[in-house]
């Protein structure tokens, strides 16, 4: 029994990292009905932008603690919020006219192009990520252990979501994302700028992702170029599986995602553990291809 | 629609392709070997061309069916290869035939579950079901797994590689141009439309996938007895890119520019890799790391691809009509 | 329409023969061997991109070092080392083309390469079927030198290694129970687990648990969890320190006080500050220890630091002895020709390597003792020596 509580731990704690990546996914998805091939790549540059800015940070504030973990966070959320917008503006809005897979294509190239240059610029040796918050041992009831960092996570990840909920329904800005999402032609008739919403919506999954980052790399402090490759698909696989373009359905897809790969690496076998993410997916678009929480898109001709 | 003189030309370009074969030891080795990549390079170009150009269905897993074709091609040989000296002489073509027959199949298994997704859905089904070949390849012993499986002949040759690829185009062009195949055309221009006007979308979509996969897989078997070794991390999501970018440089659709796209992809780097090699660029010391060069090169690689797509999008040699406009 | 098609047709396919040879055909050699002949010739193929540049490179560099204090030294038979090194991308189909190159169309005398079994196998035939000696610095996999009798390599192998970590955890460790934890991606990981397993069985010992994981994987907890449940008194972890750093932080986060002991991946500078004092009491098993004070291994752990600013890992050590045994073997044979190269290495004994005292065994494989180091304080400490 413990076994399986801290299989399920383990899990959730994963799950909200999945949950923030697919949250970028969802809404870009959402607003431009496009897959942004390159955002788990954002992941990884938010991690290497903690990994750089720690040591400075360190200097201001004391570390490892709270706070400067807080304060990397929401510098590294910055800069990849600025590179996403960055990226929009100068790869994805002038094909916003092509068909889909021309665009598919070049998120694929700057996904590359990232993974590429990431190689070059930091190495491709991974690298430690420093102590930016303190890790205790929570709780060790007979052979359930809990880590500190794993509350952070789901912690940080909850504050986030709800931070994220109240932009996209309290506020005018998320009001035009919703809009966007719903009808981009009547939203444009409406007097909304879409391309600002655009930018808008590319920064803030921008900045969930580099959020994922660093708490990513505080559990699994091993950071490399490549390692964005990897959470990048199976967070997409947690958007489709929980409705694309819904929220909730995003975060509830990534948490079950996390739990659903580490039952069955651990349960049932681990060797296939990459492939349960594919699976879930092509299962889900199967069965229910509008996703747990999502409505059926009927194409009119 | 005649059909006599086109395979006249077929059979001659077989008869070029084994007259050329004759003088193959007098090439050298290397230079030959990537003739072999180009070879096989247009027979993946053209297979995908017809699901992905013709089709529209955007498949990014075509290396996990020439993987399929490469491991059954090589067991094959492996098992049987020197039962008796008529054996020898078929076994390599039923191999292949094999190899392409099995991953026919998978295309099969492939097709038919993705039959109701569009675009992007499509395209990360299908990088997953390339992911999932992968990884049951990674874990069959039978086959070595991720330890590698080594092929005892290494029987492609000149003509066997460049007459499959001449038998490729022909069957894909005959299958597009004829009446049956501008159902795959009318799928892609408007699946509703199509569909409206009596067109079993899902026959055409399932039927590209199948033919595509086909010639995958044989493209797979002429890998395997190439290279001589094969291992499951060669046929990933970076090998089905590889391919892709074929098609969109070439122009989705138009077998010519596919054809050439194919060999300009598989001669560039090549090409790249003479001028990296540091005895030959001006200005560098020896210091510079070749690593650095070596990652500029994809840097760049990534780069134009994103280039191609903000100005050129039809592909590079779209000078030639598609086939739609005919 | 039947013209069009034949036309169509007939076009694109001699479209492609034409431009097919045409551009094959402009492809330069780009040095004949008859006019280079005051330089000896050795071709490396290496991963210096890729999902395994951090293997590839580290080797690179130990090879380039070698050959830069070979020429330095006035190089061998009268004549200086050129090394030209080429990139196979971590890719399979790659290592088969780049040594076709470096063999047929740069006419090397030699090849060095590679780290990864995988792709030392796709090139081995090749070398061997042109009479090139090949050299591979650190792939363990026992088959790449049953390709044939040019193929040698400078390290031990799976079955060797194994053996000797099965014998430290039974008699030194005393351990009953193992768990064992495999990289099923990788065929070096594979190769050492399936040796070690059937060696502790065959000494008594019981496997109670076996999970994988995929190198890249960040995220342990549930194959660590899995195996925590069958209580193993150890644990072996046959992988590659990308990885094993992290498994050491998880597992001791999971509550596993059982200590963790693997394979020569395990040596890197970087393994300590990944796993920390996650490592402390954990062993593994490697061809050389930095901390080794003879004044071979300090002058070449210090040189290594000055040229390129990092320590010099197994991997690195490797690649220097791959290039100074097979200058060693000209130097004996008095030539660069390929038969009399590899019938001086073939008798190679007693060669004093940065790894060891290398002996070339009837196989090809270099016979050497391997060096138990622990992990104490955050530093590699040695504990034992262990004779083939």
């Amino acid at each position: 029994m413990t076994e399986f509580l801290q299989q399920l731990i383990n899990g959730l704690a994963l799950g909200s990292i999945l949950a923030l990546i697919a949250l970028g996914y969802t809404m870009v998805y959402g607003i431009l009905r496009f897959i942004n091939f390159a955002h788990g790549d954002i992941f990884m540059l938010g991690a290497f932008a903690g990994f750089y800015l720690t040591p400075k940070i360190a200097k201001i504030f004391p570390t490892p603690s709270i706070l400067s973990g807080l304060v990397v966070m929401a510098i590294a959320m910055a800069i990849c919020a600025i590179i996403g917008i960055v990226i929009e503006r100068f790869a994805y809005r002038p094909l916003r006219q092509n068909p889909k897979l021309t665009v598919l294509i070049t998120a694929i190239g700057v996904s590359l192009f990232l993974e590429y240059t990431g190689q070059f610029v930091f190495g491709a040796a991974p690298k430690r990520f420093p102590e930016l918050i303190p890790s205790y041992p929570i709780a060790n009831i007979g052979s359930l252990s809990l880590n500190s960092n794993q509350i952070i996570v789901l912690a940080v990840t909850l504050a986030l979501l709800l931070a994220l909920r109240f932009i996209v329904l309290k506020t005018k800005i998320g009001a035009a994302m919703r809009a966007l999402s719903f009808n981009p032609e009547a939203a444009a008739l409406m007097g909304i700028n879409t391309d600002v919403v655009i930018s808008f919506t590319f920064a803030l999954g921008s900045a969930l992702a580099a959020a994922a980052g660093i708490l990513f790399a505080v559990n699994y402090p091993a950071i490399d170029p490549l390692m964005g490759i990897l959470p990048g698909l199976k967070a997409f696989v947690a958007a489709v599986l929980g409705g694309i373009g819904n929220l909730p359905g995003a975060a509830l897809g990534g948490l079950i995602i996390g739990v659903t790969e580490t039952l069955v690496a651990g349960y049932i076998s681990s060797t296939y553990r990459d492939a349960i993410a594919f699976a879930i997916l092509i299962l889900i678009l199967l069965v229910k291809p509008s996703g747990l929480l999502g409505k059926k898109e009927i194409e009119k001709v | 629609m005649n059909f006599k003189y086109a395979k006249t030309f077929l059979l001659g370009a077989i008869a070029l392709c084994f007259l050329v074969s004759l003088f193959e030891n007098k090439i050298n080795s290397y230079r030959l070997f990537i003739l072999y990549d180009i070879g096989i390079n247009i027979i993946l170009a053209v297979s995908l061309n017809l699901i992905n150009g013709y089709t529209g269905q955007f498949s990014l897993g075509h290396a996990g069916f020439m993987a399929v074709g490469a491991y059954a091609a090589a067991v094959i040989t492996n098992q049987f290869g020197e039962l008796n000296s008529f054996v020898s002489g078929v076994i390599f073509p039923g191999a292949l035939l094999a190899g392409g027959l099995l991953a026919a199949v998978a295309g099969l298994l492939v097709g038919i579950p993705t039959l109701r997704l569009r675009g992007d859905y499509l395209a990360i089904v299908t990088l997953g079901f390339g992911e999932i070949i992968r990884v049951i390849f990674q874990n069959m012993e039978r086959v070595g797994g991720a330890r590698g499986l080594s092929i005892t002949h290494g029987w492609t040759n000149l003509f066997w590689t460049f007459s499959l690829a001449a038998v490729t185009i022909y069957l894909v062009t005959a299958l597009v141009h004829s009446t049956y195949g501008r159902g795959f055309i009318a799928v892609r221009d408007d699946e509703i439309a199509a569909s409206a006007m009596g067109i079993n979308a899902t026959k055409y979509k399932v039927t590209a996938f199948v033919v595509g996969a086909f010639f995958a897989g044989i493209a797979g078997g002429l890998y395997a007895h190439s290279k001589q070794f094969l291992t499951p991390g060669g046929f990933g999501f970076m090998e089905s890119i590889s391919i892709v970018v074929m098609v969109i440089l070439g122009g989705m659709g138009n077998t010519t520019g596919v054809i050439i796209a194919a060999i300009l992809l598989t001669l560039l780097p090549e090409e790249l890799r003479r001028l990296s090699s540091i005895e030959h660029l001006p200005g560098i010391t020896k210091e510079f790391p070749l690593s650095w060069i070596g990652n500029i090169r994809m840097i760049i690689y990534s780069l134009l691809l994103v280039v191609l797509m903000l100005t050129r999008p039809q592909g590079i040699f779209a000078f030639r009509k598609s086939a739609s406009a005919k | 329409m039947r013209n069009n098609f034949m036309k169509i047709w007939r076009g694109q396919f001699l479209t492609a023969v034409v431009v097919s040879l045409f551009l094959t055909g402009c492809n330069k050699p780009p040095g004949e061997p008859a006019a280079n002949s005051d330089v000896i010739k050795v071709g490396e193929f290496a991963s210096l991109t890729g999902s395994e540049a951090t293997f590839g490179q580290s080797s690179h560099k130990g090879t380039q070092m070698a050959i830069d204090d070979l020429n330095a030294a006035g190089g061998v038979l009268g004549k200086k080392f050129q090394l030209l090194t080429e990139d196979d991308q971590s890719q399979a189909g790659q290592p088969a083309t780049v040594v076709r190159k470096l063999i047929s169309s740069d006419g090397v005398v030699a090849i060095l390469g590679e780290v990864a079994s995988s792709r030392s196998l796709e090139a081995a035939p090749i070398c061997q079927q042109n009479k090139i000696p090949m050299v591979s610095p650190s792939s363990t996999n026992p088959k790449v030198t049953e390709v044939g009798d040019y193929i040698f390599r400078v390290c031990f192998i799976d079955p060797f290694q194994g053996t000797v970590m099965a014998n430290f955890a039974r008699k030194t460790l005393k351990l009953q129970n193992v768990a064992v934890l495999t990289d099923v991606k990788s065929d070096y990981s594979l190769g050492l687990a399936k040796f070690f397993k059937e060696s502790f069985a065959a000494n008594g010992g019981k496997i109670v648990a076996e999970e994988n994981y995929s190198g890249g994987d960040k995220d342990f907890s549930a194959e660590l969890t899995s195996l925590k449940a069958a209580n193993p008194d150890g644990i072996f972890v046959p992988g590659y320190y990308t990885e094993v750093g992290l498994i050491a932080l998880q597992a001791r986060q999971l509550g596993i006080t059982a200590p963790l002991f693997g394979g020569d991946g395990w040596e890197s500078s970087a393994l300590v500050p990944i796993g920390g004092a996650a490592l402390e009491g954990d062993y593994f098993s490697t061809h050389y220890s930095p901390q080794d004070t003879s004044p071979a291994v300090q002058n070449f752990v210090k040189e290594f630091q000055a040229k390129y600013n990092e320590t010099p890992d197994a991997m690195a050590a490797l690649g220097y002895d791959s290039a100074m045994i097979l200058a060693a073997a000209m130097k004996s044979a008095g030539a660069t020709d390929g038969a009399k190269v590899r019938d001086a290495l073939a008798a190679e004994k007693d060669f004093q390597g940065i790894t060891g005292k290398i002996t070339i065994d009837a196989n090809r494989n270099a016979s050497k003792p391997a060096v138990i180091l622990t992990i104490t304080n955050g530093q590699f400490q040695y504990v034992e020596t262990i004779a083939p």
